[in-house]
């Protein structure tokens, strides 16, 4: 298997592996986060507006780890610069 | 497959290159300032309201509710910077379900170029509330030592900010996409329709993120205004 092939496969399956796993925790996470407000609005019914925001901000904040496995995949994806390198010997 | 706004160029010149995202977020710039100038045109403050001005008040009335409670000080500095992102991301996203429209906030350029301004945005606020002395130490707050931990902490939730509206709508035109060669006719008009929704969502935790790094600039003008009250 010649490097440019290489290069491929490896980008391939490690962006692969990369979006699905690092998906699996942050999603437990915001369940839980998502659980325990469900909770406390049901157990006080009129502070829903704080609960709400502070929900938001919150998930918006465990959301981060899943968006930089995100970046990473669309990165290998679309802008890898090992693909380019070798692209650009292989015509050059 | 298209990835993004920027891949529709309509004329590349040297300088400027004319993209499908300048495009679409010039159209939207207009629609917003003609709108808004034809319903401010002729205000009233009598029984009868007009029911596009109605409309924008509750827009205002809303931002201006949310903003007092997530910065827990007087909303009207702040309005102009997060109603504009609001509004603006709000009518990008909505748009998209108009045929031929590529929502703008799809392209990680316009996702940056807001991240930035949102970052801009917060030194500005704390230092114009607090002076520039007081802000800064700001960043030594707990001990001098979490001083790289805080510049990177803000620079990273910048990123966040921007790579979390990016994926969000650019995942729900894409989605859009496959499923149309996939399961035509119904599934693309549900996935679309939830892509409206997360659009909406997405715009308000835009904002709602900006209010909270603004007023987390601003703690220290609070703590030292109830010192004042108390003593």
């Amino acid at each position: 298997m010649d490097s440019l092939t290489l290069i491929a496969v490896a980008s391939i399956v490690s962006a692969a592996f990369c979006i699905s796993i690092g998906s699996i925790g942050p999603a437990l996470g915001e369940g839980r986060a998502l659980a325990m407000a469900l909770n406390s609005i049901a157990q006080q019914p009129d502070e829903t507006n704080t609960i709400t925001r502070t929900l938001f901000v919150g998930l918006a904040m465990v959301e981060s780890t899943a968006i930089y496995c995100f970046v990473v995949s669309m990165i290998l994806i679309f802008a890898n610069p090992f693909w380019n390198y070798f692209l650009s010997k292989i015509g050059g | 497959m298209r990835l993004s706004p920027d891949s529709i160029v309509f004329f590349e010149n040297t300088f400027i290159p004319l993209n499908g995202t300048i495009l679409f977020t010039w159209l939207v710039m207009a629609l917003l300032t003609l709108g808004s100038w034809f319903v401010t045109r002729r205000l009233s403050t009598g029984p009868h309201v007009p029911r596009w001005q109605n409309l924008i008040e509750i827009i205002i009335t809303l931002l201006l509710g949310q903003i007092r409670e997530v910065t827990r000080q007087e909303p009207r500095p702040f309005l102009p910077f997060i109603g504009t992102l609001f509004i603006f991301i709000a009518v990008c996203n909505l748009l998209s379900i108009i045929p031929g429209f590529q929502a703008p906030t799809g392209s990680l350029s316009t996702t940056a170029g807001l991240a930035i301004c949102v970052m801009v945005a917060v030194p500005l606020f704390g230092i114009q509330d607090s002076g520039v002395g007081a802000y800064l130490k700001n960043y030594i707050k707990p001990t001098p030592m979490m001083l790289p931990f805080n510049v990177i902490g803000e620079i990273s939730r910048t990123l966040a900010l921007a790579v979390r509206l990016f994926g969000n709508v650019m995942s729900s035109g894409m989605i859009g996409g496959i499923l149309l060669a996939i399961a035509p006719l119904i599934f693309p008009v549900i996935m679309q329709m939830l892509g409206l929704l997360t659009g909406i969502v997405q715009a308000y935790i835009f904002a709602i993120l900006a209010a909270v790094y603004i007023a987390a600039g601003l703690q220290v003008h609070e703590e030292q205004a109830a010192k004042v009250e108390k003593s």
